[in-house]
């Protein structure tokens, strides 16, 4: 049975466990939805703060845009993390949170996982909507650049489902997996540059290069696919330019990698888990 | 015989014991593999076919792989060999209500679990007033159904998977469920499905309701195949084979109380053959002998003998008084019999308690409460439930 034939079939139980996912999560709490708004504000408030006041990265204004905004700028590579992020760790404990579920009935077991990365994917895209919104009211013109954004959306859902499957069957093997991811998490987070310009790292291998160390930080650097996932997303909704075909090229083959590798571990190990949940 | 619904064949399960369950990252590291554990057949080679349109038991004693296979079927748990080839829609009662979301509303979770068995929104649609209607809670339908009580839970459940109407349906012993109205409905739909030519599983210890229901059954034991065949033989052969006789016992203090001047040793369940036995079956000849220790001279003593259900309700009881057999006075040790000559339970386990008292029956020597039990098979007359049998019959049929 190919995945895809597998999909279509399994489309009414996705399309319920994901209406699960998103009106549960926030259900019997006083702003319901609008928490799924509320946490990315927030975020960006503190991060603004931090890294724009206090630190005080400055990004270069967008080119050709001309935007200068903090705010804006660290929203266009921090909200499709959060996407990243909640798919990758919603994805990890999908099935250990069903175990009831899995244990009692039969149905394909991917779309929990999958229902999670839908799930996200709507949360992410009203999110993208308000930020476009507010990109435009700055000056922004994204308008030829949208049917870009959504291939790149969806490029950065499938990347994370990819990861999303390979940790979910990881997490019900070892139970360690949540906890090592959540590090790893946080790690990867600061190895991506949301909250800071990768000017810096240039600089700093500048610096490097000066003292007599020939490292080539800015290479190993870039070899994290959410490096250019997150560039790409400023450069269509910030800068409004097209992003390196380098780049778009290496994000539709980390998703390709991903997506390949999560979806024959899956199918390799997921007929035993209704016994090692 | 039709076609087969389910084809098992050659289906072997293995399972993994640990003998450290250690899920965690070090411990694997340090071993260089995940765990040891022991390996466990849970079906070994387990062959046969299921028709189309029959009501299926699968019996065997706990732990003996009737569930597993349950799951196998239903492609919970997949097989470590050979394979379950099942046609058409399946649904399984393994676990009443166990996708639903606590945080939303029964009308959601219907449509969520619904979808989960594998029907479409349209059909949902269509039947969701059946679904509403059989479960029984109209009024609680938009509630969370974290609110609902357990029973609600169930019906709500039981309801969305007997409604989905698949076309093979697998039961695992969950039919205790509700009230006695709810279960009627219940049993009513079974009934239904039997007559559409659908197919039923059932793994049940009820050993009376398989018999009633189910026109073929399997037998495991130990992960294997032992019999399979139409139920009344394989029912039978299984009751005969794992029949244990049971040790007579005296029980112990909680149940035993009195004076102490009489005592019973023991009380022994004689067969029709004269041979001591705990199994006897309808209509069957029943001798209770009760070994009793005089330590002093007792007139006009009386002993009592009274049958139970596991349950504890009381069926009968007879002392000596009553029936007029009124000894002038015993001593030392000795025993006394109380015959019926034809057992009119039907099939079941009962205890039997004993006592010995004064001729006024307010002073207690000693009482034994539950001292020993026994098993009712089948045998005649065949009666179709409850404890008793009456011996009753059918006919003078008259048409107006």
């Amino acid at each position: 049975m190919s995945l895809s034939s597998d999909l279509r079939a399994s489309r009414e139980i996705l399309s319920n466990l994901t209406m699960r996912e998103v009106r549960g999560k926030y259900k019997r709490s006083f702003f319901g939805q609008a928490w799924s708004l509320l946490n990315p504000i927030a975020s960006l408030t503190i991060y603004t703060i931090v890294f724009g006041f206090v630190l005080r990265a400055t990004p270069p204004p967008g080119e050709p845009s001309g935007i200068d905004v903090f705010t804006l700028w660290l929203a266009c590579a921090l909200l499709p993390w959060n996407f990243f992020s909640a798919t990758v760790l919603g994805g990890m404990s999908a099935l250990l949170g069903n175990a009831g579920l899995i244990q009692k009935v039969y149905f394909p077991r991917y779309t929990l996982v999958v229902a999670n990365m839908f799930a996200g994917l709507v949360t992410f895209g009203f999110e993208l909507l308000v930020l476009a919104g507010i990109a435009v009211i700055f000056g922004s013109n994204i308008w030829i650049w949208i049917p870009l954004v959504l291939v790149f959306v969806a490029l950065l859902a499938l990347f994370g489902l990819g990861i999303g499957l390979m940790l979910s069957i990881a997490n019900v093997y070892f139970r360690d997996t949540a906890q090592f991811v959540g590090i790893l998490m946080q790690v990867w987070f600061y190895a991506t540059p949301i909250v800071y310009p990768v000017t810096l790292i240039v600089a700093a291998e500048a610096d490097m290069r000066e003292n007599g160390n020939d490292f080539p930080l800015l290479w190993f650097y870039q070899l994290n696919p959410m490096e250019r996932f997150v560039q790409i997303f400023r450069d269509l909704l910030y800068d409004n330019r097209l992003p390196p075909w380098g780049d778009m090229a290496y994000c539709l083959g980390a998703t390709a990698v991903s997506l390949g590798l999560g979806a024959w571990v899956f199918s390799k190990y997921q007929a035993r888990i209704a016994e090692e949940l | 015989m039709t076609e087969a619904a389910i084809r098992v064949e050659n289906v072997s399960k293995r399972f993994r014991m640990y003998r450290e369950r250690n899920q965690s990252l070090k411990a694997a590291l340090m071993r260089g593999k995940r765990a040891t554990y022991e390996e466990f057949w849970a079906l070994r080679d387990v062959t046969f076919d299921i028709p189309e349109g029959s009501t299926f038991g699968l019996i065997g004693e706990n732990g003996s792989g009737k569930s597993t296979l349950l799951k196998c079927i239903a492609k919970i748990l997949q097989p470590d060999q050979g394979q379950v080839v099942a046609r058409g829609r399946l649904a399984a009662l393994l676990e009443l209500g166990s996708g639903f979301h606590p945080e939303l509303s029964g009308r959601e979770n219907v449509f969520l679990n619904g979808s989960i068995l594998g029907l479409g929104r349209k059909d949902l649609e269509a039947k969701f007033d059946e679904i509403v209607d059989f479960s029984g809670i109209e009024s609680f339908i938009d509630q969370p159904v974290k609110n609902y009580s357990s029973g609600m839970y169930v019906r709500l459940g039981f309801a969305i998977a007997i409604n989905i109407d698949p076309e093979i349906l697998l039961v695992d012993e969950i039919l205790a469920v509700g009230d006695a109205a709810f279960q009627q409905k219940c049993m009513d739909k079974f009934a239904d499905y039997r007559k559409a030519g659908k197919t039923v599983v059932i793994v049940s210890h009820a050993m009376g309701s398989l018999r009633s229901m189910c026109d073929h059954a399997a037998w495991l034991r130990k992960g294997q195949l032992v019999e399979v065949g139409t139920t009344a033989q394989t029912v039978d052969d299984y009751v005969d084979a794992t029949h244990v006789e049971r040790p007579v016992e005296v029980a112990a203090d909680p149940n035993r109380w009195g004076s102490g001047e009489a005592t019973i040793n023991d009380v022994e369940l004689i067969n029709a053959a004269g041979i001591r036995s705990s199994r006897f079956r309808t209509g069957e000849r029943l001798t209770i002998r009760v070994d009793f220790d005089f330590h002093q001279r007792i007139d006009k003593p009386v002993f009592g003998l009274a049958i139970t259900t596991l349950d504890g309700v009381y069926l009968w009881a007879l002392h000596s008084r009553d029936g007029e057999f009124v000894p002038d006075s015993v001593q030392g040790r000795g025993s006394v019999e109380m015959t019926v000559p034809a057992l009119m339970l039907q099939p079941g386990t009962f205890e039997v308690t004993a006592s010995i008292v004064d001729y006024s029956t307010t002073h207690t020597f000693d009482f034994l409460r539950n001292c020993t039990r026994f098993d009712v098979d089948l045998g005649h007359p065949r009666e179709s439930g409850g404890p008793v049998a009456l011996g009753g019959s059918w006919g003078n049929l008259r048409e107006l």
